[in-house]
């Protein structure tokens, strides 16, 4: 029976002490650690659990300051987090993410993740902004599904935590301004399901399936930002989306991650070339006075580059450059990544042969949900972990702060949360899902426009407006293609059938998109200064008056309202 | 070049058809591009599940691939025809979706 025809019955009901949404690395160790505080958990999720969002998708790094590969301290990987912030971050909570993620490295390392290891300790790597060796990682690219499959393992050891996939969340229900649950939508049967809690965690990453070129999964459309938005939570940086500089262009490649090359380059030193076959990092690296000269181009910065080099008519055939591992020999190649090698043959790639083309890619988001230092938002309730989380990065993330970000923000969230849940009693009223239970019901059978056109138009429109590089010309552009296409949605849902329907999906998704998509447009057009992931061609360069973050509100009337604040500063207790 | 893509579709209950559709192509790319594409160009209510798209790692757009269980983000699209089922040993959901879902992570448990 759809949500339509159920339009008498009662919705099924749930009950619990605290909700996680969403099921990657982040949600998985809220859950996690809520349960062990002795709170009972609902874990849900759009898709299968532990399977979609980005945590899987990750395939090296993992930053922390874990002394093992040379002597190190938490307070040389925040200088380093801070300095790639461009001086927007939250220090509360970079500072939390760097002291805090040992343990949590450790804590996994218990729970058989397989961090590679060397002579007896943990292998660390250098990757691009730190200043020694601190990245953990899971040969051969399979950090995430590590992860992954590991807090899987601990998921199915606990109790009290009930594990529900393909369940959508519509919006957080709210009662006098106090989250109390949510409304959502059981994919399997089109019913429309309530879910009461004492204290909600949104943790449904990023944004990057905004964008035409990501490196995330389909689910990535920024749903949690909307959910925190129409809450009545702000949303901080929100015009900072990182590009992955060197994602996969060409030849086709199936199977495999876009992202993939970042680790190839690190145990290698792959060479970037133009078109003329000449390396042009060289040329860039004098931007960043952190720069030693050798493969150190934060991300920004080799984003920058790259499409600097396609504008100058120096780009690869594809349109990006070329990544070649042409100077080392097979053996080399075969001894660093082992069965890739085997993957890359089966499609028609040979190393030694010849470069591949990479070109930047929405990779992950910078900003997010505005928490506290102890991940809560300004609706009582309501907290954020992981990568939906805003102000840890500030304007640039460094290469292995996601997944120690999803770890130990996943963690703080689901404690705080759990004890919310434990010093105050239910605000649940059926009267707080109605909005969005009358918002499923009123669905209509239509096939035209079609929604999933639209979710594509929309994605191609962020790439080509709201990209890396932005001008006021683009940014109103896009803003008013946004405008057009909110209308064209309405605001009677689209649906096609009663069981899985990809339709009403694609609609809600829209819906949640193109606020989102607002929500970045609005502050990257405010913002006339360069800094970090921001780059506007017609602001170049920092403005030392622009050291301020973007905070972005819905009003009572819905409409999307933008003002400053300073940086915060200051230590929270890990 | 152009693939054909013979997708058989329906709800549990129903009587399962085949419907066709004509899809263009480059070299090298998958069946579950093939399958994005009609959403837009042809069928947005043409269900299958898929999250991670290009990377074979969330193992969910499994499905029968020429007669053969098989991802669709591997399996490359080819000139001819190419047939499209749902996982026979799975319970149908619809279209290409099964429940594939472990039991004890599924709200309404099915058989």
């Amino acid at each position: 029976m759809t949500a339509q025809a159920n339009k008498g019955a009662a919705p099924a009901h749930i009950e619990t002490d605290v909700l996680v949404i969403g099921a990657g690395g982040a949600g998985m160790y809220a859950a996690l650690e809520a349960a062990k505080a002795g709170a009972s958990v609902v874990l849900a999720d759009r898709s299968l659990i532990g399977r979609g969002g980005a945590t899987v998708m990750a395939q090296m790094t993992v930053a922390a300051a874990l002394a093992e590969q040379t002597p190190d301290h938490w307070e040389h990987h925040l200088a380093d987090t801070l300095a790639a912030g461009r001086g927007l971050c939250d220090e509360r909570l970079a500072a939390l993410l760097c002291e805090d993620g040992p343990h949590r490295l450790r804590e996994m390392d218990g729970w058989k993740v397989g961090w590679a290891r060397e002579d007896g300790h943990i292998k660390q790597a250098q990757a691009p902004g730190h200043d020694r060796p601190r990245c953990a990682y899971v040969d051969f690219l399979s950090t995430g599904p590590a992860v992954s499959r590991a807090l899987r393992a601990q998921l199915n050891l606990s109790r009290g935590i009930r594990r529900i996939g393909e369940l959508m969340i519509v919006d957080i229900a709210l009662h006098d301004g106090v989250a109390c649950g949510a409304t959502a939508l059981h994919l399997p049967s089109g019913e429309a399901v309530t879910l009461a809690a004492k204290a909600v965690v949104i943790a449904t990453g990023g944004l990057t399936g905004l964008y035409r070129r990501n490196s995330a999964s389909s689910n990535m459309g920024g749903d949690g930002y909307a959910l925190a938005l129409r809450a009545g939570a702000e949303l901080i940086d929100m015009e900072f989306v990182q590009f992955f500089p060197i994602g996969h262009l060409a030849p086709r490649l199936v199977g495999m991650d876009p992202i993939m090359w970042d680790p190839f380059r690190y145990k290698l030193g792959g060479k970037l070339l133009n078109a003329e076959m000449r390396e042009f990092e060289q040329d860039y690296a004098t931007l960043d006075t952190r720069s030693d000269g050798r493969y150190v181009l934060t991300r920004d910065l080799a984003t920058y580059a790259i499409t600097r080099e396609v504008e100058a008519g120096r780009g690869s055939p594809a349109g990006g450059a070329y990544l070649s591992f042409q100077h080392l020999p097979e053996a080399e190649i075969r001894s660093a990544f082992g069965p890739v090698v085997d993957r890359l043959a089966a499609n028609g790639i040979d190393l030694t042969k010849r470069p591949v083309e990479v070109a930047p890619i929405a990779h992950y988001h910078m900003g997010g949900v505005r928490v506290d230092d102890t991940l809560r938002t300004a609706v009582p309730g309501l907290y954020a972990s992981g990568e939906a989380v805003g102000g840890a990065n500030g304007a640039n993330r460094l290469s292995g702060n996601a997944i120690t970000e999803a770890l130990v923000f996943g963690a703080s969230a689901g404690r705080n949360a759990a004890r919310h849940a434990q010093r105050n009693s239910s605000r649940w009223s059926a009267q707080a899902a109605r909005p969005a239970l009358d918002l499923l019901r009123s669905a209509e059978r239509r096939d035209a426009p079609n929604a999933a056109a639209l979710v594509r138009d929309l994605k191609a429109l962020m790439a080509d407006q709201v990209g890396p590089f932005r001008t006021e010309a683009k940014l109103q552009s896009a803003l008013a293609g946004i405008a057009r296409m909110t209308s064209e949605i309405g605001e009677v849902p689209f649906s096609s059938a009663s069981a899985f329907d990809p339709v009403l999906v694609d609609w809600l998704d829209l819906r949640n998109m193109l606020l989102v998509a607002q929500s970045v447009a609005v502050p990257a057009l405010a913002r006339t200064e360069s800094r970090g992931a921001h780059q506007r061609e017609d602001h170049p360069g920092l403005d030392d008056g622009w050291c301020v973050n973007q905070i972005v509100a819905l009003s009572g009337d819905s409409a999307l309202e933008l003002r400053r604040a300073a940086p915060s500063s200051g230590r929270a207790a890990a | 070049m152009k693939a054909t893509l013979a997708i058989q579709r329906g709800a549990p209950g129903e009587v399962p058809r085949v419907e066709s559709f004509e899809v263009a192509f480059e070299p090298g790319q998958s069946v579950l591009d093939g399958l994005r594409a009609l959403r837009c160009e042809a069928d947005p209510s043409l269900a299958f599940r898929f999250s991670c798209i290009n990377a074979n790692a969330c193992k969910e757009c499994m499905m029968l691939i020429d007669g053969k269980v098989d991802y669709a983000c591997t399996v490359r699209l080819k000139e001819g025809v190419t047939a499209l089922a749902p996982l026979p040993k799975k319970a149908l959901v619809r279209d290409l979706v099964t429940e594939i879902a472990p039991p004890d992570e599924r709200l309404l448990p099915r058989q």
